[in-house]
């Protein structure tokens, strides 16, 4: 039988390769946005473990919403990295450094 | 060790492998055909939570335009693969350590509390619909916050369009403000000329004389 911790421990292994993600792959942008995009499947498997579990819909419409807020970081996201590496012929997180945060 | 809990392992199995190699692959379209194998386990896993229409969205949207989003922009951008793997090694360890420190922690916590108390979940019948149940959610009690998600589409394709599209410099485009200031006198010549007997087929005023 699978019980609900079963579902949140794939969750938090699937969460924490993304974190890992981010921490290999941090000079490619584009690995960066792969990662997040992992850690938000992790989150929303988390979701719709808890709304299963309590027979309550209502966490499955948070995930119709972090899916469509998703889907418009990785649009605007991929666009801001076409526009940096159209001028800047590079997507080297560590070579933009315009604005010294 | 009933058929659920094989299809259960099996999906988790492939996720986990898939997004190992997410995080380690060398080459990115590699990457994201990994993350594309990740969702699609994903959604059978979301499909044994009994989540249909979620987990049809997410092969649709993500797998579908996602990703396809993803793969466009690797292969457009003209990337350098060995710079780009520089500081791999550098960071292993201590990436290994800290995602190997929070998994643990975190199924140390999940696998020996009694989060669900072992309770069987009761099963739907056969003639429930998920999709029927969120829609019928969606346009009543957060009808508000769909609106605002749509809003949200919205603003994101108008920026992402605004973001990347480039002006030509040859490109012809009307002046509307000019357009509508303009006068009759701009336009218009009025030629004062005498009039001819007959009319020439090769005079540029033909049909004016007459």
């Amino acid at each position: 039988m699978i019980v609900l911790s079963d579902f949140l421990i794939l969750g938090a292994v699937i969460f924490c390769m993304g974190v890992a993600g981010i921490l290999f792959k941090r000079k490619n942008i584009i690995n960066v946005l792969m990662a997040i995009e992992l850690m938000l499947l992790a989150v929303n498997t988390n979701f719709i473990a808890f709304s299963h579990y309590r027979g309550d819909p209502a966490g499955q419409i948070f995930v119709f919403f972090i899916l469509v807020v998703a889907a418009a970081e990785a649009a605007i996201g991929l666009a801001i990295v076409v526009l940096l590496f159209r001028n800047r012929q590079t997507i080297e997180v560590a070579d933009w450094t315009e604005l010294k945060g | 060790m009933n058929f659920e809990t094989v299809v259960f392992y099996v999906f988790a199995a492939l996720a986990v492998i898939a997004a190992s190699r997410v995080v380690t692959a060398r080459n990115p379209v590699h990457a994201a055909l990994f993350l594309v194998l990740a969702f699609c386990s994903m959604a059978g896993v979301w499909i044994l939570l009994e989540a249909e229409f979620l987990a049809i969205t997410l092969v649709l949207v993500y797998v579908g335009a996602v990703m396809v989003l993803f793969l466009f922009v690797v292969m457009m951008l003209d990337i350098n693969l060995v710079q780009l793997r520089e500081g791999f090694w550098r960071w292993l360890p201590f990436g290994a350590v800290l995602a190997g420190l929070m998994a643990f922690e975190m199924i140390w916590v999940l696998g020996s509390s009694k989060i669900s108390g072992g309770k069987e979940v009761i099963k739907h019948a056969a003639d429930y619909s998920n999709t029927k149940e969120l829609g019928r959610l969606i346009y009543t009690d957060y009808v508000y916050p769909f609106e605002i998600a749509a809003v949200i589409l919205l603003v994101a394709m108008v920026a992402a369009i605004a973001l990347t599209s480039r002006r030509r410099k040859d490109a012809k485009s009307q002046v509307v403000p000019e357009q509508v200031a303009v006068r009759k006198a701009d336009r218009l010549r009025v030629v004062k000329m005498s009039a001819e007997k007959h009319a020439q087929k090769s005079d540029s005023t033909a049909g004016v004389a007459q």
